[in-house]
């Protein structure tokens, strides 16, 4: 018989490589208890879990434990998820733990990571789809037990701060096995007819089991295909559901949901009274401007004293006139004297003045003016004109000479 | 609008958009008394729905054709 020989390490690699194609080893939940629980100060953390009948090697490297929720100590009883594998160097297999939870609620626990890792992938839980809530809703509707605490808190914190929204309250089961549908149809109903501008889901608090409607995944998917904004108000402040986490805004508690939801009347009232305040500042300081350019312009000297303005524009006129006076007084001065140097020429041309002189007008009958000899014959009869009378005369004889 | 049909919503936007064009001081002042008279009536206006508003609950039922229906409420009613 050929008997091949591996040596230990070949083996081991053997065995790790066979562990390493086994699907259900690759990623598997474990439920036990722990013990022998130790943290190095590398930050990773070795332990055993077991159970009655045997025990298991694990190890969670820092990067995971990092993320752990609770503290892990000998005795607790949790589920572990991680993969299968072995460690050459000891030869021994172990579970290499990712993620680890108290096991208090065992399947529920893991449905919830489950789902939410699911809906985590497919994007429901991201920024971009929260829509912003409506600053003063009208009508609110609440969907939750028509009996519970929850539906009292959230119309009274409502009622008490803002009484504008009319509630619109949609009765269903949160418990059972007919809650989820008849959440997540009551979701789907209130977008189709409309019948708010904001809902409220959620319960008062109770064990995961009496939340796990708002861990299904159909209540999930209602919340985030409604078109009108979802406050999710689950149970108490630590309780967290799938529900908050696609809601647009988690509550803590139904009260917290009301107090989210809409203002606070005394806070708008007090705000009103502060826009009014502002308003009435705002058109004092208006004013208050104008004023001031009016009394900047009117301290201008012209408006001042509108006499100070007449008195230069009374001046500008005198003074015109002063000057329109004076050059009249030149022109008529002027006109006199060459008036009275015309006369004295004129007077000095004058005939009659001539005549003054001693010399005379002799005239024709016919009263022309004989200006030669030539104009007359001997024995025609002349009229001659001296400076004060006249006398007539005959032509006695015509020279040619003078 | 007629203020008698705004909500609160758009009489109370409508101050703040008042609040702030008087606050910005360049509208005439005419405009900004307009504006001044309008806001002082739309902010008594929303005072008044304020405290005259009293809450209203019912509760919705699905009528026979399907459409809601809307009931008293009684803090009671289990289940629909």
């Amino acid at each position: 018989m050929d008997k091949t020989i591996l040596t230990v390490s070949e083996l081991n690699a053997h065995i790790k490589n066979l562990l390493e194609e086994d699907d259900l080893l690759a990623g598997v939940y474990v439920r036990g208890e722990l013990s022998n629980y130790k943290i190095y100060p590398s930050g990773h953390h070795y332990f055993t879990m077991k159970d009655a009948e045997g025990a298991l090697k694990c190890v969670m490297f820092r990067s995971s434990a990092v993320k752990l929720r609770f503290r892990p100590e000998n005795g607790m009883k949790v589920i572990a998820f991680g993969r299968v594998s072995v460690y050459p160097r000891d030869g021994v297999y172990q579970l290499y733990v990712s993620e680890m939870t108290a096991d208090g609620v065992g399947d529920l626990y893991i449905a919830f990571e489950q789902l939410k890792e699911k809906l985590l992938k497919e994007g429901l839980f991201e920024a971009r789809y929260k829509k912003p809530l409506p600053r003063y809703p009208r009508r609110i509707a609440v969907i939750t037990s028509g009996a519970g605490a929850a539906v009292r808190d959230i119309i009274r914190v409502l009622g008490k701060r803002w009484p504008l929204a009319k509630v619109v309250v949609l009765p269903v089961r949160v418990q059972g096995e007919e809650a989820p549908a008849e959440i997540a149809g009551a979701i789907a109903y209130a977008n189709r007819h409309k019948v708010a501008d904001l809902i409220i889901t959620g319960r008062g608090g109770g064990s995961i089991e009496d939340l796990w409607a708002f861990n299904t995944e159909i209540v999930a998917r209602a919340i985030f295909a409604s078109q009108i904004p979802v406050i999710s108000a689950v149970g108490h402040e630590p309780d967290v559901t799938i529900s908050d986490f696609v809601a647009d805004v988690r509550a803590a508690t139904p009260s917290n949901a009301a107090e989210i939801a809409v203002p606070d009347r005394g806070e708008m009232l007090e705000q009103l009274l502060n826009y009014e305040i502002r308003a009435v500042q705002a058109l004092r300081r208006e004013i208050q401007a104008r004023r001031r350019k009016l009394e900047d312009l009117s301290s201008r000297r012209v408006l001042i004293s509108p006499k100070n303005y007449l008195d230069d524009k009374r001046l500008l006129l005198d003074n015109a006139q002063g000057r329109m006076a004076a050059a009249l007084e030149r022109i008529l001065a002027d006109r006199k004297h060459r008036f009275a140097a015309q006369a004295a020429a004129l007077d000095a041309m004058s005939p009659l003045k001539v005549l003054g002189r001693g010399y005379a007008i002799a005239r024709r009958e016919d009263g022309t003016v004989i200006k030669s000899a030539r104009d007359v014959s001997p024995g025609e009869k002349i009229t001659v004109r001296l400076q004060k009378d006249s006398f007539s005369a005959t032509v006695d004889a015509v020279s040619e000479t003078v | 609008m007629e203020k008698e049909n705004m909500s609160f919503e758009e009489a109370i936007s409508r101050v703040e958009a008042i609040v702030r064009e008087l606050e910005k001081g360049d509208a005439p002042l005419d405009r900004a008394l307009g504006l001044f008279e309008e806001g002082t009536a739309l902010i008594k206006l929303c005072g008044k729905m304020l405290d005259e508003a009293e809450q209203k609950v019912v509760r919705l039922r699905k009528g026979a054709d399907g459409a809601p229906e809307e009931l008293p409420f009684e803090a009671e009613d289990t289940g629909c």
